[in-house]
């Protein structure tokens, strides 16, 4: 909590007091809240668009990419199993064209055939030949199927009609899945017969081996029922129905998204020309995105890590500028009220030194015609004897001694006529100021201690500013206080050659939270009970002035203690700022 | 020795001047600065005493109007305006180191004036 209260700006708590100054106030709050939020659209909302751009472009880029090997790879082993079955179809062709029937019947020649078809071309099992009634004529192979009758046989009616057939997978007799390919070869325009192979279905498996699919995939062949016809990894063994539906017919190899129970599932598929088969093959979409999430990450933490630099530096910056505004702005209204006061003293002055002169003339009368009564009365001898007489006479005549110390004293204080240096006696100026306050003191039992060290030398200063700081500061103390409160003044020379005056009441203090503020134009805790807010933010431009600094210490029920330190000679160091001093604090004298 | 006592203020210059008569000092006074000339016309004034703040002509007016009379009369200003600072600037500008504050005691007064006549004696001697 203390942490991020060192943290929070002086700004922030800063609130413009009082209505009627309201108009000097700026909304410090609202311009850091506001350029903060500027600033940081400025710079996050770009930088996200162009994230989000690039998180999606190259997402597509990936996906696309992906599509487009899976759709290569896709035809490549579509022409792969199309060439393996059309090659064993050109086997069969040519056996046809080189071997007339009368030679494939022949003893011995269709399993020589058979074993040149296992060595040379691979994959055949049986080979049979079936002649136009549907009888096996002639067959070579683990079987003994010769006389067998084929005419009632779907893949018989259909090797007649097309000329060519290819069976789906099947297990047969043997159980083991396999393939059969059957030609057709006219002899005549009425005599044909049909050249039939059984091929091993693990041979067209070993196509899929070879093949580099990537992302877990998965490549086989189904029919066009969905049976499966050759092995898969994720999707059931051979003649087991594919949980995937069959994709729709197209001539060309597809590639299409599917969605699945275990994520996306990139699906190319190819139908084999001439055949019932689909080439299927499989990738999971998320395992093939894994580099592209990757990239993913690292630009989510670039974004990531880029907005908390640019909140921080945003942040750290605004909090500097509005601050240095704020600062600024305090300058400003304390120069503004200063030159503000300093008029109102000018005038206070000028009716002060009216009213005196005014009054000193009477005065100068009431004490001439006084002394010329005594006069007549100590010259004539008659009532120079009679005390009563003497008393009352020099009575008035003291009273107006009393009332001429008073107009002299408010003609001295009253008159600010710019800055000016001269020798000051502090001790002297703190007892001139102290006696605008005796009176008060007195009524209010307050006791004033005033203690001026012996060894104060007279030093360089202007005596007006002097004395406003001190009246200020006495001022300040007398409100602080209750009856029967202790005032204790004090100067002395520091040991760097500096004098100190040191203004201690036995007030009720300030609060913690108020200490930093109370030089700040306008705060004050007597708002609306005759407190401006102005007297010590007055008495730090004084201070300031003469090249001074002044601090406060303040225990709460306990009292407070203003330290003005003065140089002891404020003309080399500042005399800029004493110049800057007289603005609008001047008036013309008229002497008489 | 005679004196001219020139302030506005009949109630303060006629008792000022009485209270002089008393302790011997022969001290006229007029209220009206056209007055003070005339009388300088009429008779020598050792020294007048002039207030500062007058109606029509001050007394550092009065001051040049009456030197020109008579060149060896010597000057001392009364001022209502008793500051310090004002007491300095209107010394400086009266030329005059004699500049008295109202209201002022009469032995304030009385030692000025033999201070003034003993530089002017002695300026006499030498």
């Amino acid at each position: 909590m203390t942490f991020f209260a060192n943290l929070k700006p002086k700004f922030w708590e800063y609130v413009g007091t009082g209505s009627v100054t309201g108009k000097y106030m700026f909304n410090f709050r609202r311009i850091w809240k506001l350029t903060v939020l500027t600033t940081l659209c400025a710079a996050l909302i770009p930088l996200s668009i162009m994230t989000l751009i690039d998180y999606r472009v190259s997402r597509d880029a990936t996906v696309s990419e992906i599509m487009l090997r899976t759709a290569q790879l896709t035809s490549n082993t579509k022409r792969s199993v199309s060439n393996f079955l059309v090659e064993r179809k050109a086997a069969l062709e040519f056996i046809n064209h080189n071997d007339p029937l009368a030679s494939l019947v022949a003893p011995g020649r269709l399993t020589k055939i058979l074993q040149s078809l296992q060595k040379s071309v691979g994959g055949f099992v049986d080979l049979g030949v079936i002649d136009d009634r549907g009888v096996q004529a002639a067959y070579a192979g683990p079987y003994d199927l010769v006389g067998k009758d084929y005419s009632n046989a779907n893949w018989f009616k259909q090797v007649d009609l097309k000329g060519i057939y290819v069976s789906d997978v099947f297990s047969g007799f043997r159980n083991v899945p396999h393939v059969v390919i059957a030609v057709k070869h006219i002899v005549s325009a009425d005599r044909f017969y049909v050249l039939r192979a059984t091929l091993d279905a693990a041979s067209i498996n070993d196509l899929f081996s070879g093949l580099e699919i990537g992302g877990a995939g998965d490549a086989f062949i189904i029919n066009r029922d969905g049976v499966l016809q050759t092995r898969s990894r994720e999707f059931g063994q051979v003649l087991e129905q594919m949980a995937l539906d069959v994709p729709l017919y197209s001539d060309r190899s597809e590639v299409k998204i599917l969605p699945s129970a275990k994520g996306e599932l990139v699906m190319g598929y190819a139908y084999i020309p001439e055949t019932s088969f689909i080439l299927v093959i499989i990738k999971h979409k998320e395992l093939l995105m894994a580099p592209w999430n990757q990239s993913r990450m690292q630009i989510i933490a670039f974004l990531v890590i880029s907005s908390v630099v640019i909140l921080l530096v945003v942040l750290g910056g605004t909090t500097f500028l509005v601050n240095q505004i704020y600062l600024a702005d305090q300058r400003r209204l304390m120069t503004l009220h200063q030159t503000e006061y300093s008029n109102k003293m000018a005038s206070l002055g000028r009716l002060s030194a009216g009213v005196a002169h005014e009054i000193n003339n009477p005065l100068a009368i009431i004490n001439e015609k006084a002394g010329l009564i005594k006069d007549l009365f100590t010259f004539k001898e008659k009532y120079d004897q009679d005390p009563k007489l003497m008393s009352l006479i020099d009575s008035v005549l003291s009273s107006v001694d009393r009332c001429a110390e008073i107009t002299r004293r408010l003609l001295n204080f009253a008159r600010r006529s710019g800055t000016r240096l001269q020798e000051i006696d502090l001790a002297s100026v703190i007892t001139e100021v102290l006696d605008f306050m005796g009176k008060e003191a007195e009524y209010r039992s307050i006791s004033i201690d005033i203690v001026v060290d012996e060894n104060l030398p007279i030093f360089n200063s202007d005596p007006g500013k002097i004395q406003e700081i001190l009246l200020n500061l006495f001022t300040n103390a007398f409100a602080a206080m209750d009856d029967g409160g202790k005032l204790n003044i004090s100067a002395r020379l520091t040991k760097r050659g500096k004098i100190e005056v040191r203004v201690a009441d036995s007030g009720h203090g300030i609060p913690k939270s108020d200490v930093d503020r109370v030089f700040e134009p306008f705060f004050s805790t007597k708002i609306g009970k005759g407190g401006t807010g102005l007297g010590l933010s007055i008495t730090y431009g004084l201070v300031q002035e003469l090249g001074g600094d002044i601090r406060v210490r303040s225990v709460v029920e306990e009292g407070t203690t203003f330290i003005v330190t003065l140089p002891r000679n404020p003309v080399e160091n500042t005399q800029g700022q004493l110049e800057q001093g007289t603005i609008g604090r001047g008036y013309e004298d008229t002497a008489g | 020795m005679k004196i001219l006592l020139v302030d506005d203020e009949v109630d303060f210059v006629s008792a000022l001047s009485e209270r002089l008569h008393l302790r011997g000092l022969d001290a006229d006074w007029v209220s009206r600065p056209e007055d003070a000339v005339n009388r300088v016309e009429r008779s020598h004034y050792d020294i007048a005493i002039l207030d500062v703040k007058m109606p029509r002509v001050s007394g550092i007016g009065l001051k040049v109007m009456l030197q020109k009379k008579c060149p060896d009369m010597k000057f001392i200003f009364l001022t209502g305006h008793g500051s310090q600072e004002s007491y300095e600037a209107g010394a400086a500008e009266a030329g005059e180191e004699y500049y008295l504050m109202k209201p002022l005691k009469l032995e304030t007064l009385i030692q000025k004036i033999d201070e003034v006549l003993s530089v002017e004696n002695k300026g006499r001697q030498t």
